[in-house]
């Protein structure tokens, strides 16, 4: 289908209805049990998991294909940003042109970035894109503030021009983001007994356009491009032996994924129109390297699994505090409830942090192919048990 | 007027003298071998003439063309091939794969940004490499990882690749360099079959006597980065020189 094998078309299938019926899923548990504070199908999280679902798979066509590993993506997260929160000040306020111009301004810092630092590969390459991420956070913070509104962060105001549309609305407050009319943050509620779902609009648009650069990877992937991209990450000097000219490749990976990194950035703003200096600051470039190499680097699904993971953690596991933990072990004696506070306590809330680093560590060691070899290793050992023979458990298919 | 003409070519690294007034001709479709003892210059000569090293001074013509001052890609594409001593592939995609990229800067040039078709619908690309696959006796191993082949598996891969780019001229870094003696004998069998079903000019550089005088039309002996012979292999063999300089050293 669409020009793409059984396989897949079955993963984007997957994806397709994993997005689509998300409010679902990420909504497990009735709204006033315990548990529903995991629950995780409410908009600003959602669109969160989609937006860096996007970050990551740009980010991966350029590491996991070629093997580049760049660490100042974050920089093309927050031009993204910043140009969209421009075109809602100065055009109007559907996310439409926003998102266009956030894609072409990261396009063409990404060809700026790329064609100097990819003078270099291996680790040079990783500190000269750090290098321009940070020059680039550190110049938002001062000298570009007319542009960038420094620490505050750039935002909208009444007094904006916003030529094709208006400065404030008829009661006086400040637009809200649109699509031809239909508002971002407009959200319908369906109550199903003690549960209930959430269908926003910012969403659905988010999920739509995931959908839709997850089938451009694809084919990506399995174009000859990709197959280059690949013979770049295997032996440049090959390559170079069998006239074929690396810079180019590479330049155009990075571009690529730079301008996904700007799609992000703009949808982020389309949601919540504002942005801030510290979306370009190391450990955002950082985060979307963990998801991606969480998920599977090189792997198509990896880095959307890897961007969920992380979100999820970030903004569910954070809100265990000391008094859940209380109330979960409230049913056993005082004494091993407060000993076992005090050992679980440490990696929740606040330690969300550790116990995502000792994953990742784990993973490293254990699933170098991220969370989609996990999968893979699970699926071979289910079906060495239903054939019941004693197969091999690990496979080694590359993870795709 | 031969397809590589190399022409009072010097080259120092600090105070060594690695070549000093090379000169040499290849002749268009012969088997050329280039020996000499280690730290001669054969290497030193060889990167000369794919870019990987510019000469101080001199030059070096391919086809009547000059090749300094270029990339190796672009060298390449002008139609000379190198085979690496250590056979270089692409060791993380199957055989087939490594197979096709060749074929693929064969048709497409040094870049090409084809990002949405699908490899698999390169017919044209596909049955080039499958029949590359046919001649190098590895059509079965098509779907096998080329980093887990034979040390003379990958060779042969390497010449292959090399030959789907249908080039003009072949250089071989000591091809059969660490090979038990039955995968020599394969690979001379496999050159001597190429040089005689292709209109290719080989040029190869190769410790191993056995190999050379199986093999070589010319031979250029070189020492401390000078020619000291150039002639046909029987009267290499008898030349007091080159027993002097380099085969005395051995026997």
């Amino acid at each position: 289908m669409l020009g793409m094998n059984k396989n897949d078309t079955t993963m984007l299938l997957l994806v397709a209805a994993l997005t689509m019926l998300a409010p679902f899923i990420l909504n497990p548990f009735p709204t006033d049990s315990g548990l529903a504070q995991f629950n995780a199908g409410y908009p600003d999280l959602m669109q969160r998991f989609v937006i860096f679902g996007i970050f990551a798979i740009g980010f991966n066509i350029l590491f996991g294909l070629t093997g580049y590993l760049s660490f100042g993506h974050a920089a093309f997260l927050g031009v993204g940003s910043y140009s969209a929160v421009w075109m809602f000040k100065l055009l109007a306020m559907n996310v439409i042109p926003a998102i266009l111009l956030s894609v072409v301004m990261a396009g063409v810092f990404a060809l700026l970035i790329g064609y100097v630092s990819l003078r270099r590969s291996g680790i040079y390459f990783s500190i000269l894109t750090l290098a321009f991420a940070q020059m680039s956070f550190n110049l938002a913070y001062s000298v570009l503030t007319p542009i960038t509104n420094g620490e505050t962060g750039l935002q909208l105001s009444l007094d904006d021009p916003r030529v094709l549309g208006v400065s404030q609305t008829a009661d006086g407050s400040i637009p809200v983001t649109n699509l031809f009319g239909l508002e971002m943050r407009s959200t319908f509620e369906m109550a199903v007994g003690p549960w209930a779902f959430q269908f926003n609009a910012g969403y659905y648009l988010c999920a739509l356009i995931l959908l839709a650069v997850f089938y451009l990877s694809i084919r990506i992937f399995r174009s000859p491009f990709g197959l280059m991209l690949k013979a770049v990450k295997s032996n440049q000097q090959r390559m170079n032996y069998t006239g074929l000219n690396t810079r180019p490749y590479t330049l155009a990976a990075f571009v690529i994924s730079g301008m996904y990194a700007g799609l992000a950035g703009g949808l982020l703003a389309s949601m919540d129109p504002l942005a801030g200096a510290e979306r370009m600051q190391w450990t955002a470039s950082g985060e979307v390297v963990l998801m991606t190499i969480l998920g599977g680097a090189g792997t198509l699904i990896g880095p959307v699994l890897g961007a969920g993971f992380i979100k999820y953690f970030e903004n569910i596991f954070s809100k265990i505090n000391e008094s859940v933990l209380h109330s979960w072990f409230g049913a056993l004696p005082d004494g091993l409830e407060d000993l076992l506070v005090t050992l679980v306590y440490p990696f929740v809330g606040k330690g969300w942090h550790m116990t995502l680093g000792i994953l990742f560590v784990l993973v490293v060691v254990f699933l170098p192919g991220g969370l989609v070899e996990g999968g893979q290793r699970v699926t071979a050992w289910i079906r060495s048990k239903k054939a019941g023979g004693n197969k091999p458990t690990s496979t080694t298919e590359p993870a795709e | 007027m031969g397809i590589l003409e190399v022409k009072g070519v010097n080259k120092r690294f600090g105070g060594l003298q690695a070549l000093g007034d090379v000169n040499l001709s290849v002749k268009e479709n012969s088997v050329h071998a280039i020996i000499g003892p280690n730290g001669a210059g054969k290497s030193t000569l060889l990167n000369c003439l794919v870019g990987k090293l510019i000469p101080d001074t001199g030059s070096v013509m391919f086809d009547g063309q000059s090749v300094l001052g270029r990339a190796p890609y672009e060298i390449n594409q002008m139609g000379i091939s190198r085979v690496f001593q250590t056979p270089e592939i692409f060791g993380e995609l199957s055989v087939m794969e490594n197979m096709m990229i060749p074929c693929f800067a064969k048709r497409d040039g040094a870049f090409e940004m084809n990002a949405i078709g699908s490899v698999l619908s390169q017919k044209d690309i596909i049955a080039k490499a499958e029949e590359m696959l046919k001649d190098m006796n590895m059509a079965d191993k098509r779907h096998m990882n080329a980093a887990s082949l034979s040390r003379g598996d990958k060779r042969r891969l390497e010449i292959g690749m090399c030959l789907s780019q249908e080039p003009r001229l072949l250089l071989l870094d000591e091809p059969t360099a660490g090979m038990a003696r039955a995968d020599t004998n394969n690979t001379i069998d496999l050159l001597k079959q190429i040089s005689d079903e292709r209109d290719i000019t080989i040029a190869i550089i190769e410790h191993d006597m056995h190999v050379v005088f199986s093999l070589a039309d010319r031979i250029t002996v070189l020492a401390q980065g000078t020619p000291l012979v150039e002639d046909e292999p029987q009267n290499i063999r008898g030349n007091p020189k080159v027993r002097e300089a380099y085969l005395g050293e051995s026997g």
